[in-house]
């Protein structure tokens, strides 16, 4: 069988500039953060990125990485409003399709099943059919000859997503609440890549975990990165919490352009091994103080 | 011996009442006050709703806010959230921006949508929600900026928008109440525009009218909104809200 462990590094050398790059997670909770850093620190550009959105949209839009952005949100959850996500949309500085979740979820859904679209209620009367004037109706072939938006499908040509375990073949498991959206993703992707915060054993998966965290499986998966803390500083339920102190630190520096640079310096500009051990760092001056 | 009621405890039974009469859903309360009133309504007049622990877990009990609940009874993923509003069987209070005199509201940017004054959240489940299963809203600042004649964006839509939308915008399409911490107001005006049903106590009616920034529609008797009995009053207090977080989201 296929072993895909890779490096971020290699992920970020299959990507292209210009590519529709889904990324995982909800919010502020299980982004695969380590994967969006090394896109951050690459030459990529123009990325359309499709997102439940959290600081995975704020960061690559920091970077520059990003022409368009397809969401439903943008948020930090714990901080409601995303700094980077509302300098961008204020200045006018980039191209968006803001949809409902549902609508962006059955938008997935119908690229995962080679669907050209799925009707929907959803959006119906609201402003959002305005701001996307691509957006057409459907009506039911059948005798209720209903008028429903066809939702078309969000195909990805990658994604990428962040989970608790997998084997190195891309078997892979969330022990936390809510897998959110990542199975989706994958199936909508051409490719999609996994980073998890450990590489086990394919026996390992089963052996304390029930069977329903089992929710991705390799047949979806181009590649697996073993990232150790790949979500920080959001959360990756149950082996740890999203890091809501080092959240406040990036909010406040996203706000103000030299506290930002401060932050990139003492974080960013750095390859990931770098930034987990200036996260360390902070944890220990923290518990110092 | 019990202190004066304050306005978020009315606020709290005003967004409690929203969800009587609902039997087996789920109650989503976003915020702050209408999380202590869905929990209230469960604990008292309302005792088959369902409600999350805010993430994935669906919870037996009266828990305090920022506390777990002690028995878990269901599995809520966002998954099964998505495909129980489809269903119908939910009813959200969310908190606007902005909404008008048909319901019509905005959480997603303030001005021009291309270029906004201010980016907000984004849509969200509002387009989703409002034609899918009952939606209230609680507003917790009362103003002209917030009640509008006219949203930006709209998010979730209102009665009028639904009506023209046609049969599957309007099919499912249910505005219950607004709560605010002047009052409460319904869609029983004509042609369901938005009519004031009740003020809290201390409250007048033309300060509503003065804070609302369109034509309010205002009955001739306007009610004084109920204030929590005594045993309600110790569910808030020690209960739900021990620490007292309401009084300072919403002031005297």
């Amino acid at each position: 069988m296929r072993r895909k462990v890779m490096t971020a590094a290699d992920v970020v050398a299959e990507l292209r500039s210009g590519m529709t790059v889904g990324v995982g997670g909800w919010g502020s909770r299980r982004k695969p953060m380590a994967l969006v850093r090394a896109i951050c620190r690459s030459g990529l550009t123009d990325l359309t990125v499709v997102s439940y959105g959290g600081p995975d949209v704020g960061m690559l839009l920091a970077a520059g990485k990003a022409r368009k952005l397809v969401y439903g949100f943008v948020s930090l959850d714990s901080i409601p409003l995303e700094p980077h996500f509302r300098a961008a949309r204020q200045a006018g500085a980039i191209d968006v399709a803001e949809y409902g979740e549902g609508m962006l979820q059955w938008g997935l859904y119908a690229a995962s099943c080679r669907l050209p679209f799925l009707p929907t209620r959803a959006g119906l009367g609201s402003d959002v059919p305005r701001v996307n004037p691509g957006l057409r109706m459907v009506r039911s072939p059948y005798d209720d000859g209903k008028e429903l938006l066809a939702m078309p499908a969000l195909r990805l040509d990658a994604a990428i997503v962040h989970a608790s375990r997998s084997d190195a073949h891309g078997n892979a498991q969330f022990l936390g609440p809510d897998p959110y959206f990542d199975d989706l993703f994958c199936m909508a992707a051409d490719r999609a890549y996994l980073s998890c915060e450990k590489v086990v054993p394919t026996p390992e998966l089963t052996a304390s975990a029930p069977l329903q965290t089992l929710r991705i499986q390799r047949w979806m998966v181009a590649g697996v990165v073993e990232a150790p803390h790949g979500a920080h500083f959001t959360s990756c339920a149950p082996d740890y919490g999203r890091d809501e102190d080092f959240q406040r630190e990036y909010a406040s520096a996203a706000a103000d352009p030299a506290a930002w640079a401060q932050f990139r310096a003492a974080y960013l500009d750095q390859d990931e091994a770098g930034y987990q051990a200036a996260v360390a760092a902070r944890r220990a001056g923290a518990r110092l103080d | 011996m019990t202190s004066a009621v304050t306005r978020a405890e009315v606020c709290a039974i005003a967004c409690a009442e929203a969800w009587r009469g609902d039997g087996e859903i789920l109650a989503s309360p976003i915020g702050l006050i209408p999380a202590i009133g869905a929990r209230l309504a469960r604990a008292t007049f309302e005792p088959g709703l369902l409600l999350t622990d805010g993430e994935a877990l669906l919870g037996q009990g009266t828990w305090a806010i920022g506390a777990q609940p002690e028995v878990i009874e269901g599995w809520l993923p966002y998954r099964a959230i998505f495909d129980l509003i489809y269903n119908g069987k939910r009813h959200v209070m969310m908190s606007p921006s902005q909404i008008d005199a048909y319901g019509n509201v905005n959480i997603s940017a303030i001005g021009d949508f291309r270029r906004p004054k201010a980016a907000l959240l984004g849509v969200r489940g509002a387009p989703g929600n409002t034609v899918s299963h009952p939606v209230s809203y609680w507003v917790p600042r009362h103003t002209p900026r917030a009640f509008v004649s006219r949203v930006d964006m709209v998010s979730g839509i209102g009665y009028d928008r639904a009506a023209a939308a046609g049969e599957p915008a309007a099919q499912y399409h249910e505005l219950r109440r607004v709560v605010t911490n002047l009052g409460v107001l319904d869609f029983g005006g004509r042609s369901h525009r938005m009519r004031l049903a009740s003020v809290h106590p201390g409250v007048a009616v033309d300060q509503v009218r003065a804070a609302t920034g369109f034509e309010l529609e205002v009955p001739h008797h306007v009610p004084v909104t109920r204030e929590p009995s005594p045993a309600e009053l110790l569910l808030i207090r020690s209960v739900i809200d021990p620490d007292g977080r309401r009084d300072r989201e919403v002031g005297p």
